[in-house]
């Protein structure tokens, strides 16, 4: 009976009312959540699914910042080809970053992906011509909602909200569709193979699998869907700096992928909601939300290493299991 | 072309900066050579060791030996420090998978850098060099501060001793049986766990060491823990992850790469010293001076 709810359905549909029903700063809320969700989840497709660890996933997500930022603040070109982009060239980053990083195990793929987003980072940190340096690129502008007036005279209910809930509709659909396809992917026979890797990479060799070429494609398609959430992010933050791409916001993704469950979907999208809730509500207690994060992430590890997905799903087993006892 | 002068002035600001990564590196790369755990917390130590030193000399007042007795007290404490770290939390951590391990230690990153903020805050903290060291002398047309120069020949020393100890003694012939065994060494008699934790006290005790030494040249301020701990990384990689010399080569290069590259090409010299990392690591993934892992 569980299994026939569209749960994922419901939920993005009951997303479109956040700007109707709630204040501005929860739509806010809301928009950093999904985007961070995306994020998120084409990290997960790595570590989740293949079992690569990498330390270095915030360049991507960086790399997309900054191509979207440029293509409109600097050659104004429209979101609808800015956007795109964004994936293109982080995928196009990815191919080639990647194309080294597959050829390592273990420690050392962490430590090179590490060394690729740090050289991300020192680019976008010292090339002033082209990200503007130290200073990030502020007052990056919103793509153009003036169709929506038109669309309005004969739809009246899609009227009347703020540039803001506009851009939140948008990015909904988009990480909406991102999500869906990564879904897709996931339960291919691709991304099954992704998983087979994970188990036994050498068994996958085998049977005649090419898994370093398997590898890179998951580095490349989980670098593009984060190079994506990267472009929504810099519109949404109205700014793309250099620490985007630094190494810190790699592990902070890291941590929301592992609270929220690896290896199961929608595990990393109820990890960004639960750390991007959490911190919004202690932030307001407290300025040491590194030292709650931090004890979180211990008793995550040491108590919950299945996440909260995780834990639930066992929990669920459990009393599945007493009720059919019984 | 700039004038030699000036070339071997920036040369040896290379090996000064060297000496105190080669300090940290060390730490980091003995932990991983035996441990077999990156240790993200290692440049929290380093900079915990800073504000030790810092609230020592706060503590003892002004001196002749104020400033040394500090730099050994911080030391000490963080050695004690990392002692406790490793019996509580680290030895849970061990055969572990890596990501566990890495946000392990990054989590003792955002713990231990937070507890520091609540006890120093944020204002930047700064110490003066030590009486007797406060002058500085030419060389070349380099002008020289006595403290680098007493950084320059104490860098060596301790990486002799540390070298000594790892190669004549009883203590060090463990460590290194460790490093390639475990399990053998503790069927042969050894307290494995014990070894453990003086690894990790004794790498605590440089990481701590070198903080405390480099806060009369650098400001103590929060976030000196993340840049430096990514630096660590470049020079254990360059060098060998668990390679010793390995290390102090590492720290060598790096050195003279950041700060003839910041001669030669101002924009790119970060950039530089982690194109030189990815390099390394796709030439040979376990650097210069150390062995694949098995």
């Amino acid at each position: 009976m569980m299994r026939r709810v569209p749960w994922a359905l419901l939920v993005f549909l009951a997303a479109f009312s956040v700007p109707a029903l709630a204040s501005r700063f929860y739509t806010f809320l809301a928009n950093d959540v999904i985007i961070w969700a995306l994020f998120a989840t084409s990290l997960n497709l790595l570590v989740g699914y293949t079992g690569l660890v990498s330390f270095g996933h915030a360049a991507y997500f960086g790399i997309g910042a900054y191509t979207t930022g440029i293509l409109m603040k600097k050659l104004g070109l429209p979101f609808l080809l800015a956007f795109p982009a964004a994936g293109v060239f982080a995928g196009a980053c990815a191919l080639v970053f990647g194309f080294f990083c597959v050829r390592l195990t273990r420690i050392y793929f962490a430590m090179l992906t590490l060394a690729f987003a740090q050289i991300v980072w020192a680019i976008c940190f010292k090339w002033n011509e082209v990200t503007g340096g130290e200073q990030g690129m502020p007052e990056i502008p919103y793509p153009s909602f003036d169709w929506v007036d038109r669309v309005a005279t004969i739809l009246p209910f899609v009227g009347g909200y703020r540039t803001s809930d506009y851009y939140y509709f948008t990015s909904l659909i988009l990480v909406g569709v991102c999500l869906w396809l990564l879904r897709r992917i996931v339960h291919s026979p691709f991304g099954r193979m992704l998983t087979t890797i994970r188990e036994n990479a050498e068994r996958a060799e085998f049977i005649g699998v090419n898994v370093r070429r398997y590898e890179l494609a998951a580095f490349v398609l989980a670098g593009g869907f984060a190079g994506l959430a990267g472009g929504i992010f810099g519109i949404f933050n109205r700014g793309v700096f250099p620490d985007f791409a630094y190494w810190t916001k790699s592990s902070e993704v890291l941590i929301m992928t592992l609270l929220g469950g690896m290896g199961t979907f929608y595990g990393p999208a109820v990890g960004a909601l639960v750390l991007l809730w959490l911190n919004q509500q202690i932030v307001s207690y407290t300025e040491y939300w590194p030292l709650v994060l931090g004890v979180i992430l211990v008793l995550l590890l040491f108590v919950f290493p299945g996440g909260i997905v995780g834990a639930l799903s066992d929990l669920w087993r459990r009393l599945d299991r007493r009720r059919r006892h019984a | 072309m700039p004038d030699l002068s000036f070339v071997f002035a920036q040369s040896l600001s290379g090996l000064t900066a060297a000496m105190f990564l080669f300090l940290i590196a060390a730490g980091l790369s003995l932990i991983f050579g035996v441990l077999r755990v990156l240790n993200f917390a290692h440049g929290t130590f380093y900079m915990l060791g800073a504000y030790s030193a810092y609230q020592f000399v706060q503590w003892l007042g002004p001196g002749p030996g104020t400033f040394w007795v500090a730099a050994l007290g911080a030391a000490l404490a963080i050695a004690a420090l990392g002692g406790v770290v490793e019996r509580l939390l680290f030895r849970h951590l061990y055969g572990k998978e890596e990501l566990y391990q890495l946000l392990f230690t990054y989590a003792l990153v955002l713990i231990l850098s937070d507890v520091a903020k609540i006890i120093w805050g944020t204002q930047q903290k700064s110490l003066s060099r030590p009486p007797g060291l406060t002058g500085s002398f030419s060389l070349f047309g380099a002008t020289i501060p006595f403290y680098n120069l007493f950084i320059l020949l104490l860098g060596p020393a301790i990486a002799l001793a540390f070298w000594f100890v790892l190669q004549r003694t009883r203590m060090g012939r463990f460590i290194r049986a460790a490093a390639l065994d475990r399990e053998t060494l503790g069927a042969l008699g050894v307290n494995v766990d014990a070894l453990y934790m003086w690894v990790f006290v004794l790498a605590s005790f440089l990481g701590g060491l070198g903080g405390a030494l480099i806060s009369p040249m650098r400001a103590i301020v929060p976030g000196m823990d993340t840049e430096v701990i990514v630096e660590a990384f470049v020079v254990v990689v360059i060098g060998g992850l668990g390679s010793f010399w390995g290390t102090f080569l590492g720290a060598i290069i790096y050195g003279q790469v950041l700060s003839f590259g910041i001669l030669f090409f101002p924009r790119f010299s970060i950039f530089s010293v982690f194109a030189l990392m990815a390099a390394v690591l796709i030439v040979r993934p376990w650097g210069l001076l150390g062995r694949p892992l098995r």
